[in-house]
């Protein structure tokens, strides 16, 4: 073994072995691009996982319409500078009639703007397998998540039906109309991500590196507050020093209170960090779990 | 060399104290958060229980926690700054063999929980059994809920011995035991005053130090192909009609200038160059994923594999397995399946079974015609292409394979024996 092996060496070999799988399996295969950390981590890897051809699948963004400016830019330019085919997906007919987490609550909103227009992208595409950067350390309903995970026709997940993995064989045998979801990430930690972004000096969305904005408490959370449309009657926008340590839609992500501005103050931070990084995330609360949702073809 | 990550499986009956250990475990390390932490002591609380059930962190699934009961094979993670820890947590009742099996082999130790009270069940010695089967050399036996018989040193003592006895009975394995209270926390990952008797080191410290992967280092080099790359001359212009051989390395190591045997097609090669994103390499070894280029212009895909010319594995249509079968459809002797072996896949029949293993009492039963569910036995399978593979008691990677059937599910899980 070299003596330069680490956990994070043996973590980015399975996730290429992974990475390598699905091409070699599926016929049509596409990567969910979200934009964040994961995200930017899953890219990375599959560019070293393809090296030197380029990468062989396109990226896909489900865009609800409410993600913050900074990521659209960032997705963009980090498209456009590696050479990425990126397709954009809006579920246009509930964006149109207003749908959000204010009007809606957050988990019809969800299930419309993301849910429904993944599935419908799915479809339109024909992608047999898409590529996530979901990992089972994130929440509870995860810990027995396949890293090949089967979805029926309506690309609906059924716990009793996922198939057992032993060893590094991962079987991709799917019929006409089913699909895979992959996760080559699945047993890296938060903590993971961010040692390896440092480690690999990966470029992350600036929203991740602490900075002085506006927000507004709402039950504990600190909702962003530059866009007085997301707000609640009464609420009065504070400035504070926050980062995000997840990003969705700006409405129903929360920020943490930082001070963390490069990289590695993100790192250590993360040893400290004593609150799961899924808090930050208004559609993990309430009676509609992460289960349900996935169980609806959520990611 | 210690490895820088240590997978082990956790086992124990339905009521060993698993779930409370693990949850321990994690919150101690604060690979569980505090959110985490109080979530399942509010949902204990609602239930009418006191305090922090450490279980409900662990229970996954809102099926499983109202039913509580768990019923797949659930991954954990913490860290230390010595190594990271990917806990693989098998159920410990329904379908446990199958649970078992499954979460047993990725893990190079096994943690077998036995509650003091009861003393050794026969569940232990199942679980120990097919751990050691699917290849487990190390066993940590935790004799938990020492609190429940006033940490006494004799009833530790009289358990120790039995099962100690009986893992050295299996051959090749190594085992330490250790007393420990999961609930009151004693020899986790704190010392304990309640039981000056023990002087060994506490749990955490075994999974720290634990030695148990130098197998795939020293063995002989296997390189299962997973993808050949051929991109177009537009996309490598500085390396026209580049091809190279896509995969990652089971067990042993390679080099520049190295002969291989290209497997089944038996014909031999030199490796030109061993490539990643991060530079080209002189030297590769098991558990890296590279590219690797060779000298001559040979046809090879997907399922072919690269190994040591002095050291060959086997290439043949029909082999010995030991198989545990794992879906409520029977086995049928003779119907057409597909075997997948690392990155090999061909239709195959089973055509004998040629005894059945009671796991309780280790006997033998034959004959048989049919396996079910969480069975597991000897049987012989014939393949429609040659296969190549190792004895799976040599290279879990290049020995263990699954068997998939037309519903495209997968059946079974083998483990390869010999010729």
């Amino acid at each position: 073994m070299t003596r330069d092996w680490t956990h994070l060496r043996e973590l980015e070999s399975e996730s290429i072995y992974i990475l390598r799988e699905v091409v070699a399996q599926f016929r049509n295969p596409v990567l969910l691009y979200s934009i964040g950390k994961d995200s930017s981590v899953l890219v990375h890897l599959a560019r070293k996982a393809f090296y030197p051809g380029p990468l062989p699948f396109p990226f896909l963004h489900v865009d609800t319409g409410y993600k913050f400016p900074e990521m659209l830019k960032f997705r963009e330019e980090f498209t456009k500078e590696i050479g990425a085919r990126l397709i954009v997906h809006r579920n246009e007919d509930a964006i149109a009639s207003g749908a959000h987490p204010l009007k809606l609550g957050v988990a019809r909103c969800c299930g419309a703007l993301k849910t429904a227009a993944l599935l419908s992208a799915l479809e339109k595409y024909q992608f047999d397998a898409a590529i996530g950067g979901a990992r089972r350390e994130e929440e509870r309903s995860r810990a027995k998540e396949r890293v090949f995970s089967l979805r029926d026709s309506f690309g609906q997940w059924d716990p009793r039906r996922q198939r057992p993995e032993l060893w590094s064989l991962y079987s991709g045998a799917i019929h006409e109309g089913e699909s895979m979801r992959v996760f080559p990430l699945s047993n890296w930690t938060e903590r993971d991500i961010w040692d390896y972004i440092v480690q690999e000096n990966i470029k992350v969305v600036p929203l991740y590196y602490a900075k002085e904005r506006l927000v507004v408490n709402r039950n504990g959370m600190l909702i962003p507050a530059d866009d007085t449309v997301h707000l609640k009657q009464g609420e009065v926008p504070e400035k504070m020093w926050v980062r995000f340590r997840t990003l969705g839609c700006m409405p129903c992500t929360g920020a943490v209170a930082s001070q963390a501005t490069t990289l590695e103050q993100i790192a250590a931070e993360m040893v400290s960090a004593k609150i799961s990084e899924r808090s930050t995330r208004i559609i993990d609360h309430g009676a509609n779990t992460m289960e349900d949702k996935k169980r609806e073809g959520y990611f | 060399m210690s490895s820088h990550v240590l997978r082990f499986t956790t086992a124990g009956n339905v009521d060993d104290g698993k779930s409370t250990l693990i949850g321990r475990l994690l919150v101690e390390t604060e690979g569980a958060f505090v959110d985490q932490i109080e979530g399942a002591r509010r949902e204990n609380e609602r239930r009418g229980g006191k305090g922090i059930d450490f279980s409900l962190l662990t229970d996954g699934l809102k099926a499983e926690r109202e039913q509580g009961i768990t019923i797949d094979v659930a991954y954990r993670y913490f860290a230390t700054p010595k190594r990271k820890f990917i806990i693989a947590d098998a159920p410990g009742h329904e379908q446990y063999t199958r649970n078992l099996v499954t979460s047993a082999s990725n893990a190079d130790l096994a943690v077998i929980l036995v509650d003091a009270r009861n003393g050794i069940m026969t569940q232990s010695r199942r679980h120990a059994f097919i751990a050691h089967l699917l290849g487990i050399r190390y066993f940590i036996i935790a004799i938990n809920k020492m609190d429940l018989v006033g940490y006494r040193q004799e009833r530790y003592e009289a358990i120790r011995k039995d099962f100690v006895e009986f893992i050295n009975k299996l051959g090749g394995a190594e085992s330490v035991c250790i007393p420990i209270s999961a609930l009151e926390g004693d020899f986790v990952t704190e010392p304990s005053t309640r039981m000056s008797w023990y002087t060994g080191p506490k749990l955490l410290e075994i999974l720290e130090s634990v030695t148990v992967d130098e197998q795939l280092d020293k063995g002989a080099f296997r390189f299962p192909i997973q993808l050949v790359s051929r991109p177009p001359s537009s996309a490598v212009p500085d390396m026209p009609d580049f091809r190279g051989y896509m995969g990652r390395i089971s067990a042993g190591t390679v080099k520049v200038g190295d002969r291989v045997l290209i497997l089944p097609k038996a014909k031999e090669s030199t490796v030109t160059g061993i490539l990643t994103q991060d530079g080209p390499l002189q030297e590769a070894f098991a558990r890296q994923s590279v590219t690797i280029m060779l000298a001559d212009d040979i046809d090879i895909s997907r399922g072919d594999l690269l190994a040591s010319p002095t050291t060959p594995p086997k290439t043949t249509a029909q082999f010995k397995a030991t198989l545990c079968w794992m879906n409520e459809h029977k086995l049928r002797l003779n119907q057409r399946y597909v075997v997948r072996l690392n990155t090999q896949s061909t239709r195959a029949v089973v055509n004998e079974i040629d005894f059945l293993l009671d796991v309780n009492t280790l006997e033998r039963k034959s004959p048989v015609s049919e396996m079910q569910t969480n069975d597991i036995g000897q049987v012989r399978i014939k393949t429609l292409q040659p296969i190549v593979w190792d004895p799976y008691s040599v290279n879990r990677q290049t020995g263990g394979f699954i068997i998939v059937d037309e519903a495209n599910d997968t059946v079974a899980a083998g483990m390869i024996l010999g010729e």
